[in-house]
């Protein structure tokens, strides 16, 4: 029977299982195929906050959702097309997100009655009346992959284990898509057993064929190409594209990367990333704890090198003490923290933008440094090479906030060269001979740098430390007059950083009008897709996604003022709008959302057309 | 330790800075500065290459006056710092300076990972018993019952071994001296400064504000010679006045024993071999406290000494290999990874 292949705008899927069904790994295969074939892709893995939570219970369901399309897609999706659930309790945890009249694929064994007792359902939900509401394609994945791969001397672990692929194949079939990106990838993976080449490839086939042959369809699917600008895309995850902007900065600077950490969940991606880089210079010291990591990236760049250290909130507060000496020293450094839910242990796996007072202000004393925030996973690429650029010309720690929304989402990524990418410039104190005047390591230029004096260096013998400074000499003074002298220089170093960024730009919409939408981070997708829908519905809506947050871009301040109303989404409970509100003297209204999960568009439009009443009524 | 050598002869006063020395007048603390700047034109090192590190504490006030490269850091976290200039710049001398309470109370995490890691830089351990910076509290060396303002009624904190700490985590170098013997901790600074890997040298330091005579016992000429033992290489563990006392390893048990009553010889004793770590292991624990009867002598050198790779060569190796293995870095194509597409 041939069938109607429909044509699909946008589809959101989401894959939901076990944390040991390899369900990340089934999702990331659909979407690097997706845009392998030309999708625009956003995606959202969803972890458990327990590695190996007990086997098909509610604890243990690990997410992949992904949105992909024909058209540019900015978030993973709102509301799902397609559910695939391997177990009872993925779908019990998933149902919410499926659209009415959405496609459910489960996989019949995950609903034997232990699953079903383990999700706390007293019968299958498979049989119930409700599902009339949506396409229920039940299928014994178990079963079909077990038979797949009879007599081929594999026991039921491993055979179990590729259940995935199977799942996977199908929806191949369903999406119209081809199977030898995911061939070559099992290739790589198993290189060392070709049996397990032989039994995925399989099981993979099957899944194709199963959809192929079977009745289950009376139509497929097909999501053309998106119209992308041109050029050469590859698909990248936030943690990944800032352990690439790290190794570009320290190519572009010539100086060699340092990058001292201790693993928490969701920064230690970027650690392992960097560590496989050793043929690029790239030093990666896992340290004793978060304390030791800044200390000893404190020493490199004492040293001369690009010094990086990331951790999550809770590690960011032990390095606090240490980035008030880095402050002091004025040395380059960057920090990056990959934000999830707090306070204290918080939402691990969760995400939330609520470090960015801590970022701000989180130390004893005046310590101001500049703040950059990343809009997206490939944008963490970008972001991370700013943070370098600033520390680096200007002698500064600078703080990088990522969120676990945007370090583990994916999407398509117009990669630089390394040619169009622009030179960071590294300016070191020279040796100094024996007729030199003395070298002054706190004599500043015109931007209020001073110079990096580096061990080694002739002439150059100097003492820093966390002890107030004598204006020039960096000698320990603790004269009232200079201690003042110095914080307001220290702070003036920082707030001229605006002079070398770029101003802020509108995201969408016109210079001026009724409301003003400002982000920061990784709301950009969902702010940018709502007030798209805004502008078309007629609504007069502008978009502003905050990149530099300390200082701010100098033109902020004249393009709030074009506006009646500015709303300012945030995941958290209010940060950025102290802070714009102190600044600017405006009357901005938060919109907050504090679930460890991101906003959905409707949200975000609900908001902005609340907004734009008030400012009609007025 | 730098290798280059320098082609004009440095002296001590090359090492002494324009800055005024604040610590208290009588300080031990003046003694250790001293000694150190008289041994570094000794090294061959040139002073551009030296950089001297340091926590909180009077003690950390040290590289102030060292006119060398140096940095006063935060308490407790010298050796980190160091740490990561070792990894940056291997080829050079790094001295962490710490007091008792920087290296031992906030700073013993990464005092004992330092040490596993064997850095190849020297750390010098003021102990004072005492925190002086912060006027005269109990410190993890203070004794048992060790009166101080935070502890009217005596501490009830067990004190710290830190050579036997440090051995246990495995140090490649231990040795202690004291600020008032100032040839032999010239001649254990040479030691430490020489030695490859992470050498950790403990120095008695007098506090004579928060904790006077705290070690006047191994100091004072007339109980030194009872008290004190000086660990000579290849030499039998002797001391006492006329050197009539010594020390024998009884069914490997420390034994002192009477060298003028014709019962022993030195012969019979225990010979001093820093390349044993067994003995090591014991010396440290001549900890006890010199007011029970019976006690064995305090013992001042280098109790051990041994090879083993350095973090940060191998670390170095790693990097070489890589690039052995996998061709120099290739940012363009880092960039682009394995699998991309073209939107025409
Ligand atoms: C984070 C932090 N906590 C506490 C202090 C206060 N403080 C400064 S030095 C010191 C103890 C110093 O004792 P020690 O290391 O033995 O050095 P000493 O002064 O005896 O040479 C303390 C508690 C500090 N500077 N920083
Ligand atoms: S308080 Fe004690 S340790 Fe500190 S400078 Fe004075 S005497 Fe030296
Ligand atoms: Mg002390």
């Amino acid at each position: 029977m041939t069938k109607v292949v429909e044509e699909k705008r946008e589809v959101t899927i989401v894959f939901a299982g076990d944390s040991g069904d390899g369900i990340q790994l089934t999702g990331t295969q659909f979407t690097n195929t997706s845009a392998l074939f030309g999708n625009d892709v956003s995606t959202f893995p969803n972890y458990p906050a327990e590695i190996r939570a007990p086997q098909g219970t509610l604890a243990g369901v690990s997410g992949f959702q992904l949105q992909f399309g024909s058209v540019e897609v900015f978030t993973p999706g709102d509301i799902c097309d397609v559910l695939v659930a391997m177990n009872a309790a993925a779908f019990k945890v998933n149902l919410p997100r499926l659209k009415k009249s959405g496609t459910i694929i489960v996989n019949t064994e995950g609903f034997n009655p232990k699953s079903l007792k383990l999700a706390g359902y007293e019968a299958s939900p498979l049989e119930d009346k409700s599902l009339e509401d949506y396409r229920t394609i039940q299928i014994d994945v178990t079963k079909m992959t077990q038979t797949a791969l009879v007599d081929m001397g594999l026991g039921k672990k491993e055979v179990d284990r590729s259940r995935n692929m199977f799942v996977l194949g199908f929806l191949y079939y369903m999406y119209s898509r081809d199977l030898s990106p995911t061939e070559q990838f099992i290739r790589e993976k198993f290189t060392k057993n070709p049996l397990l080449i032989e039994a995925n490839i399989k099981v993979l086939r099957a899944g194709y064929n199963f959809g192929d042959t079977s009745e289950t369809f009376t139509s497929r699917y097909n999501v053309k190409a998106a119209q992308l600008p041109k050029g050469t895309y590859r698909n990248i995850m936030g943690n990944q594209a800032a352990a690439l902007g790290l190794v570009a900065a320290s190519k572009k600077s010539g100086l060699n990367l340092f990058y001292g950490s201790y693993p928490i969940t969701p920064a230690s991606d970027i650690l392992h990333e960097l560590s496989k880089y050793k043929n690029f210079e790239v030093k990666t010291f896992q340290a004793e704890d978060e304390i030791a990591a800044i200390c000893s990236a404190i020493g490199s760049s004492f040293g001369g090198e690009l010094a990086v250290t990331a951790s999550s909130g809770p590690g960011i507060a032990l390095k606090g003490e240490a980035i008030g000496l880095a402050i002091m020293l004025e040395i380059p450094l960057v920090i990056i923290n990959v934000q999830r839910g707090g306070p204290s242990t918080g939402m691990p796996t969760k995400t939330e933008q609520a470090d960015l007072m801590q970022a701000m202000y989180g130390r004893n004393g005046e310590a101001p440094m500049p703040i950059i925030s990343a809009n997206s996973p490939s944008d963490c690429f970008d972001a991370v090479f700013e943070a370098c650029r600033i520390a680096i010309e200007h002698m500064t720690p600078v703080f990088f906030l990522s969120d676990g929304y945007m370090a583990n989402g994916s999407e398509p990524w117009k990669f630089p060269s390394t040619a169009s990418l622009p030179s960071i410039s590294v300016k070191q104190a020279k040796e100094r001979k024996e007729d030199d005047a003395t070298f002054l390591p706190y004599k500043r230029d015109e931007r209020l740098v001073r110079e990096w004096a580096l061990p080694g260096t002739k002439g150059l013998e100097h003492r820093i430390g966390g002890i107030e400074k004598e204006w020039d000499t960096g000698n320990i003074s603790y004269d009232p007059e200079n201690h003042q002298r110095m914080v307001k220089v220290r702070a003036a170093k920082v707030a001229k950083i605006a002079d070398s960024i770029p101003l802020q730009e509108l995201n969408n919409g016109t210079a001026t009008g009724d409301v003003l939408v400002i982000g920061w981070g990784s709301t950009y997708g969902v702010i940018k897709t709502a007030v798209s829908q805004c502008i078309t519905e007629g609504i007069s809506v502008s978009h502003a996604q905050i990149r530099y947050i300390e200082p701010f871009p100098r033109n902020l301040g004249e393009l709030i003022k074009g506006f009646k109303a500015v709303i300012i989404p945030e995941m958290n409970n209010g940060q950025l709008v102290k802070i714009i509100r102190d600044r600017y003297l405006i009357d901005a209204k938060g919109i907050n959302k504090i679930k460890g999960i991101p906003f959905s568009t409707d949200e975000i439009i609900t908001a902005i057309k609340e907004a734009e009443e008030t400012v009609k009524k007025a | 330790m730098a290798t280059e050598t320098i082609d004009i002869q440095l002296t001590a006063k090359d090492f002494v800075t324009d800055q005024e020395v604040r610590w208290c007048p009588g300080c031990g603390d003046y003694s250790i500065l001293k000694q150190v700047q008289s041994i570094l034109p000794d090294t061959g090192v040139k002073k551009e290459d030296i950089v001297f590190i340091s926590g909180i504490g009077c003690s950390s006030r040290f590289p102030y006056y060292m006119n060398t490269f140096g940095m006063h850091s935060i308490h407790g976290r010298a050796t980190a710092v160091a740490s990561g200039l070792k990894i940056a710049r291997p080829e050079l001398s790094v001295w962490v300076i710490t007091g008792d309470g920087d290296s031992l109370s906030i700073g013993g995490n990464h005092l004992i990972h330092t040490i596993r890691r064997n850095f190849n830089m020297n750390i010098l351990l003021f102990n004072n018993e005492i925190y002086g910076l912060t006027k005269g509290q109990y410190s993890p060396t203070s004794p048992e019952g060790k009166v101080t303002k935070s502890t009217p009624m005596g501490s009830l904190d067990h004190p710290f071994n830190p050579l036997a700490l440090c051995l246990g985590a495995d140090a490649t170098f231990i040795a202690r001296a004291m600020d008032r013997d100032v040839k032999h901790l010239r001649d254990v600074l040479t030691r430490a400064n020489d030695h490859v890997g992470t050498s950790l040298l403990e120095i008695y330091q007098n506090c004579n504000v928060f904790n006077d005579g705290a070690f006047e016992i191994y100091t004072d000429k007339g109980s030194k010679v009872e008290e004190a033992l000086f660990l000579e290489e290849g030499q039998p563990l002797i001391f006492g006045a006329d050197n009539n006392k010594g020390i024998i390893l009884n069914s490997g048990h420390p034994k002192v024993v009477r060298l003028d009553d014709g019962s022993y010889t030195a012969d019979d004793l225990w010979i001093h071999d820093s390349s044993d770590r067994y003995k090591a292991h014991l010396l440290t624990t001549f900890f006890d406290n010199p007011s029970l009867e019976g006690h064995l002598p305090r013992p001042f050198g280098v109790f051990y000494a041994t090879d083993r790779f350095r973090y940060e060569e191998a670390l170095k190796d790693q990097l070489d290999l890589a690039v052995d293995k996998k061709g120099k870095g290739d940012l363009d194509s880092l960039l682009s990874g394995k699998n991309t597409w073209t939107v025409a």
